[in-house]
Parts: structure tokens; sequence; C-alpha cells
């Protein structure tokens, strides 16, 4: 869809003391797509999300977001550069409501007051606009909802922020049949607004059918960045336990020739 | 987390738009901004229900235990209702009450404050001394104390959230060690030594002295009609974007409560309560001549400072930034991290507001007894502000409670102290009231541990 990615990583090199975690990684992520990120675990993903999160700081080679090398040396910085990540623990606080979680920590005021209608109004907004149909009530508590309908909500926050990048940890892990479809159409319904979408996952079928893109980690090596069209199950199945396949012409995948 | 898949419950009527509950996959976020003007008063009564069964009661409990024990009083010991004995109730209740108002804020985090009792009393042994022994007047001597209180609650927050000790500890070893402070204080220093006693007509005058009649209509008139302007403000906000409003039915029967409530106490209040009110005989220069006791009646001044504190507490909690990050930080403290709230700073404040409220408190407490003594500010001073706030409704797990649990569990302690002061006397009175405040207290932490199991069940918390 896109030629330029929005978020580059180039030969990032992340250590901690003796071991080498991510060891000259490249990695693309372009908007309208979603990119699909897999590896067993130990392969990196969680480090590499943290480093482009900026929890933690790469050690060597480049973050490039919207052609420009960055430096993120805290969350913050990456939610000011619009990336956002939404975490497999959610991160909802259960004794407040959608609209307050949709805010919490950009509330808007006027004056010193919060402007609660205003907020209610774009958090209603941005849940239909999603034709998210499953939340009875915006000012519900988050306590009261499914797993799918936090899981929506911690979504939805993402959207709400205009984010260019949303990185996805895990999103279906703990969910159901019905609810995991749900959060793969918005998934996808995501990346069809224009949004970057990385996703995390252990589940090959989820992979194969909502990636643009799978990059896979294999000991902290980036094995392969290719077109999900480019590869099925199998030849999936043996790059992230091996790290190769025979049937997949690496050197005409890997990287950014895509 | 697939348990809370089964019940989906409207939870919060304000907004609740008529849908068809049986439908619950159409059920439309974008109804609750696109909706015409929500619910009906039914629909309204019927979602409070629903959240009454699901076990977020709020202060129900406390409400009707607070009517049922008003009641058994009543019958068992007529002088219980009389003009005095309610006069007597606001003065002797409030310091509770501003304490339970601080404590609030602690356990709002899930944190306890025991060192609070104590603050009261450090507190107001630093404004007796100034005032006793350097005669410092009580316009300096009132921020002395209250400066004492945030102090003291900088220190333990600092404590809990940088050195990252329980708080349980922290406020226990302040709980220990500042009783001997106070007991330092009053025995040291220039000036009358042990207990303290007070002059000053303005730090008396809280307890003891009562607002014109006038004013304490007027001050009735301005909390009602501001009650009423919040609503209609925040009705017409709503409106305005299309957002479903509480029903005018249901907003008008709060306002109506509320004005009925304070017009039948200031009406009750402006009584004359003393209890001598026909002319005694006294002996004036060695003559024998009928004299009128002076007429005790109005609302005591403790009333408008309590209710000054309430509407501004209230405001910071439900209507601030920093309110909704509170809550957040005591229902999910990584969530809160996460959202870039400076969660250290939070836990910190809460501290200081409790040290604040607990100052006020010992300030009204000396001045209710018009001095200060160590024995005013022991171990039940602590306990019965801590039970005010759990039986008013706010949760010892963090996260839920509101300032009005303050006022509520307030009057409910001091109906039982009282009530039962009155009704069991001899030597065994203050063992009944230990046992029977204690047993209100576990009750009312049994109703708030129960109901968060119940939330957890169906799904509302």
């Amino acid at each position: 869809m896109a030629d330029q990615p929005i978020l580059e990583l180039r030969h990032v090199n992340k250590s901690f003391g003796p071991v080498d975690v991510l060891k000259s990684v490249d990695f693309s992520v372009y908007p309208g797509e979603v990119t699909a990120l897999v590896g067993d675990n130990g392969a990196g993903k969680s480090t590499m999300v943290k480093c482009i999160s900026g929890t933690y700081t790469i050690d060597s080679g480049d973050y490039i977001f919207e052609g420009n090398p960055v430096h993120v040396h805290a969350p913050r910085e990456a939610s000011a550069l619009g990336i956002e990540i939404v975490y497999q623990d959610l991160a909802l606080a259960d004794n407040l409501d959608i609209v307050q979680n949709m805010f919490l920590g950009r509330e808007r005021v006027t004056g010193i007051v919060l402007d609660e209608s205003s907020m209610e109004q774009s958090a209603g907004e941005t849940l239909a606009s999603l034709s998210v149909r499953t939340v009875k009530s915006v000012r519900q508590r988050v306590a009261s909802l499914s797993g799918g309908q936090r899981q929506t909500v911690a979504i939805a926050k993402a959207v709400l922020w205009n984010s260019k990048v949303v990185i996805l940890d895990e999103p279906t892990a703990a969910l159901g049949v019905a609810q995991t479809a749900q959060v793969l159409s918005l998934v996808r319904r995501l990346a069809d607004r224009g949004l970057a979408v990385v996703l995390i996952s252990h589940n090959m079928s989820e992979v194969l059918q909502v990636a643009d893109r799978i990059a896979v980690l294999y000991l902290g090596q980036m094995a392969a960045q290719v077109r999900r069209t480019e590869v099925n199950q199998q030849q999936l199945v043996e790059l992230i336990t091996t790290g190769g396949s025979e049937n997949v012409n690496l050197a005409a995948t890997n990287g950014a020739s895509a | 987390m697939t348990s809370l898949d089964k019940t989906i419950e409207p939870d919060e009527p304000e907004t609740h738009a008529e849908t068809e509950p049986e439908i619950e996959h159409e059920e439309l976020a974008a109804l609750a901004s696109t909706a015409p003007v929500g619910g009906s008063v039914s629909d309204h009564i019927h979602n409070y229900w629903q959240r009454v069964r699901g076990g977020d009661m709020g202060s129900l409990p406390a409400v009707s235990g607070l009517i049922l024990l008003t009641v058994i009083f009543s019958l068992a010991q007529p002088s219980f209702h009389s003009l005095f004995n309610l006069g007597n109730m606001f003065t002797e209740g409030t310091a509770t009450i501003f304490i339970a108002m601080g404590l609030v804020f602690v356990l709002l985090l899930g944190e306890i404050d025991l060192a609070a009792g104590y603050t009261a009393g450090v507190s107001a042994a630093v404004m007796g001394r100034l005032m006793v022994g350097y005669n410092w007047q009580w316009y300096l001597t009132i921020p002395a104390a209250l400066i004492t209180g945030l102090i003291i609650g900088f220190i333990v927050g600092w404590l809990r959230a940088k050195v990252r000790i329980p708080s349980f500890v922290v406020t226990l070893a302040f709980f220990l060690a500042f009783q001997g402070v106070m007991l330092y204080i009053v025995n040291n220093g220039k000036g009358q030594k042990g207990d303290l006693s007070l002059n000053d007509n303005v730090v008396l005058a809280f307890a003891n002295s009562q607002m014109p009649l006038w004013l304490g209509w007027a001050l009735g008139a301005a909390v009602v009609l501001g009650y009423a302007a919040v609503k209609v403000s925040a009705r017409m906000a709503r409106l305005r974007r299309g957002l479903a409003a509480e029903p005018l039915g249901v907003a008008g029967a709060k306002v109506a409560v509320l004005a009925a409530l304070s017009f039948v106490m200031i009406y009750l209040l402006s009584q004359n309560r003393s209890l001598h009110k026909t002319a005694i005989p006294t002996n004036v220069n060695g003559k024998i001549v009928l004299v009128t006791p002076p007429k005790v009646e109005g609302v005591p001044w403790v009333v408008p400072v309590l209710l000054v504190l309430f509407v501004a507490w209230t405001f910071l909690l439900g209507r601030t930034r920093y309110g909704r990050h509170l809550y957040a930080v005591g229902g999910n403290e990584e969530a809160a991290r996460r959202a870039g709230i400076a969660v250290d700073r939070i836990r910190i404040s809460v501290f200081v507001l409790s040290g604040f409220m607990s100052a006020i408190g010992g300030i009204m407490i000396a001045s209710n007894v018009s001095g200060v003594s160590v024995q005013n500010y022991a171990g039940n001073t602590l306990l019965l502000a801590v039970g005010a706030a759990v039986i008013g409704g706010t949760s010892l797990f963090g996260g839920r409670g509101r300032m009005i649990d303050a006022l509520i569990g307030g009057a409910v302690v001091e109906v039982i102290y009282n009530g039962l002061a009155n009704l069991v006397q001899g030597p065994n009175g203050s063992s009944v009231q230990f046992i029977a405040t204690g047993i209100a207290l576990l009750l009312a932490a049994a109703v708030d541990a129960l109901s968060r199991r119940r939330a957890g069940a169906s799904g509302l918390a």
C-alpha cells in the first residue's frame, strides 16, 4: 500500500550485560498494513517492542520514524511521536469507566474542571467509528466488561489519540473464539484507516488471517520479513523454530526489498 | 476473565440510553453519544437497583443504619432526640468527620494512616503551647497547627512512597512516636504544663458559638441553590452535546431531599436548645436575682467550616485531573503509571491531605473541650475516624470511596457513641460504646469485602 515505512529499525543491537538480545535487527512497519511480529519465546520480541516504546534504549543502530532518525529514551517520547503500545495485561483501571480510562493521563479540562461531556462525546464517537457495537454505555465501568471488550477499549484508546503506529502485544491470548474474531476484525479496521499496526502473536492461523507482512525473530535476529502472500503456515513454523526455511527465498524477501 | 462475559448490566445511570436489553450486540456505543434525552425515571431507578444488587451499594448501608439507629435510640431514650443533644452531636461528631475526610484520600489508594489521631494531637498541642506559653494569636496558631499537620503528612507520605515502607508500619511507628511528641509538647516549654486550657475566642467559637439565625438560613439556601446550579449546568452541558442526561425528575428529587434535610436541620438548630430556658435565681453582687441564661441557638460555627472543606474536597475528587488520577492509582497503579501519572507524587499528596485534615480535626477537638489534653487524642480518635470512613462506604481495598462517606459514616459513629452514652450509663458505659462501635466497623468492613466479591462475580465493581 505505502512505499515508505513509517517506522524502521536498522541494524539495531541491544544487550543486557554479556547477553546479546537483539543482533543487528532490521524491522519496517508500513502505514495501512498489519505487520505481524512472530518468534518463539525468548526470540527478542518483547525486547524489541520495549526498544520501540522507549522503555529500553537501543545500544546501536538507527531508529527511523517517518524518514527521520530519532532517539527515543522514554515511553512519553514514543507516545509523542504517535506510537502506542497496547499491552497484554491491558493497563486499564477497573474502577474507572470507559471514558475515564480512554482519557487517563490526558484528560480534557476547561480551566481546572474536567470537561466530562466533551470527553464522553469523543470516546463515543471513536468507538462508533471503529464500529464497536458491543459496548452498552461508555459510562460502564471497565470491571464490568468482558476480555474482548476490554481489549477493544484499550485499542480504541490508541485510536482516540491519533496514534500512527499501534503495537498490540498478544491481544487475543486470553480471549474466546468469538471475541478473538471481533478483536481481529478491529485490528484489520485499524490498518484500513491508515494506521500502521504491529501484531505480536503466537497464533499462526491468526497471523496468516490478518497480517499483510510477517516479521520473524529467531534468537535475536530477524530471520525473515516477508509479505503474507509469500509464505504458508508450514514455512512460517519452520522460520520460527529454525530461523530458516528451504522454500522461502530469504535473500529476496528480507528487509527493504518487500 | 470469561466469568465477566456473562452479565453485562447497565452501570452508570446518568448516561443510560434507551436500548433493548435483549439484543446485546446491537447495544450501541454510538447511542451513548447520539441518544436523545435519555432514560426515564423508572429506568433510572431500575439501573440504580441493578447496581445495588450487583454489590455497588455506596452509602446505602450507612444511610439505612443511620435511620435505624436514630429510631431505636429515640424510642429507647427520649433525651436522645432532644434539641440539646442534637447540637451536642454536631460539635462532638464533626472532629471525627474532619479526620475521616482526610482518611478517605488515604483509603482511596488502599493505604492507611494510623497516625491521624496523634497528628491531630501534635498539631493541637503546637497550637496550645503557642497560645498558653507565647500568647500567639489565633491567626498565627491555627496556621501553625495546619502547617504541623502538613509537614507530618509529607514525612509519612515520603517514607511510604520513596522509602517504600508499608503505610501500616510507617503510621504505626508514628502513632507510637507522636503520642510521646504530644506529651512532650504539653509538658514542656513556657506556660502551663500538662493539660493546656484555651481561652481564645476564635478557637473556642468553632464548637461553642453559633451563627446568627439569618446566617444559618442563608447558608442553607446557598447550599441548596449551589447544588441545584451544579445539576442544571451539568445537564445543560450534556444536552448541548446530545448526551443522555439525568432525568429531570431524579435531579429534582435529589435537590428536594437536600433542601428538606437542610432546612429541617437548620430549623431545629435555630431553636433555643439551652437546658435552662427559664430564669433561675442567681447570686449577683450579694443579691439574689432572677437571671435568664443566655440562649443557645443557631448553627454551630464548625458546620460552615465542615461544609466548605466538604465541597472543596468533593470537587477535587470528582471534577479535577488530580482526583481522577487518584482514583486511577487506587484502581490500577500500573495502568496509572503507564498513563504518565506521577504515582509517587499522588501517594505523598494523600498523606499530606490527611495530615492537614487531621490538624483541623485536632483544632476542633481542642475547641470542643476548650483545651488540649493527651487523653482527648488517644486511641479511639483515630479508630472512630477510620470507622466513619469505612462505615460510610469507602473501600479498604482502594479505588472506591467519596467524600460524602466521611459525613454519613461520621454521623453513624456519632449516633452510636452518643446514643449508647445516654442509654448505658454507669461503670460499663464506655465498655459498651467501644464494643458497639467495633461491631459497627466490623459490619461495615464485612459489607465492603462481600460487596467487592459480589461485584467481582456479577461483573460490576
